[in-house]
């Protein structure tokens, strides 16, 4: 059993099955902080998704990108919580 | 040699975050899914970014997976700390199980000093 087959059947069936089960939490979540905090755990298994993939086919250019989407990650997380709290303010 | 380790990191990091994902699904109320998904999500990309380290074996993509590691140790703190103030302070409630509630009393004391303030005023 070489990597590459280990990485096809046990590590990406592993990822997808979590973006499935967040998936759950995002459609359910009874609140909007719920539904935030969702989104923000399917960006970062999004990082680790491009990582795996780029070790698979040795692409190392594709890690660029998983950097870009830590920052937008962060960025959306605390745009959220910012106009919530504004929204309670009024 | 690096295949067993790269296997290994691999499996690891993979299964912090499916625990992450079963934690973020099956948790009572918001905070305890916060607690569980900010640290366990963290802990199974940096071991996957550090395969991706190990395979590759050059300076400029090692630079890079250090990189994204210390920007996801450093943002995922912050960014859970904000969201949870926001959701306190929006009124989000707390499962019945929690002991421990210090803002709680923190918040009440303040109310208490306000009142005091504005009846020694007025």
């Amino acid at each position: 059993m070489t990597l590459n087959t280990y990485f096809d059947y046990i590590i990406f069936p592993i990822l997808t099955i979590s973006v499935i089960l967040v998936m759950i939490r995002l459609i359910k979540g009874p609140q909007v902080v719920d539904r935030v905090i969702a989104l923000d755990l399917i960006i970062t298994i999004g990082i680790a998704l491009i990582t795996v993939y780029s070790i698979r086919y040795s692409e190392p250019v594709l890690l660029d990108i998983a950097m870009i989407f830590a920052l937008i990650a962060f960025l959306g997380t605390i745009a959220f919580s910012f106009y919530l709290d504004k929204q309670i303010k009024k | 040699m690096t295949e067993v380790l790269i296997a290994v990191f691999s499996t690891v990091g993979a299964l912090a975050i499916l625990f992450a994902s079963i934690g973020i699904l099956r948790m009572p109320d918001f905070y305890l899914r916060l607690s569980t998904t900010v640290k366990a999500s963290t802990l199974g990309v940096g071991l996957l970014l550090i395969c991706a380290a190990f395979t590759f074996s050059d300076v400029s993509i090692t630079t890079k997976a250090v990189a994204i590691v210390f920007f996801l140790i450093l943002t995922a703190p912050v960014a859970a700390h904000m969201i949870g103030k926001t959701a306190y302070h929006t009124g989000v409630e707390i499962w019945k199980g929690t002991i421990i509630d210090e803002l709680k009393s923190f918040n009440e004391e303040k109310d208490a000093d306000n009142k005091d303030q504005s009846e020694t005023i007025g």
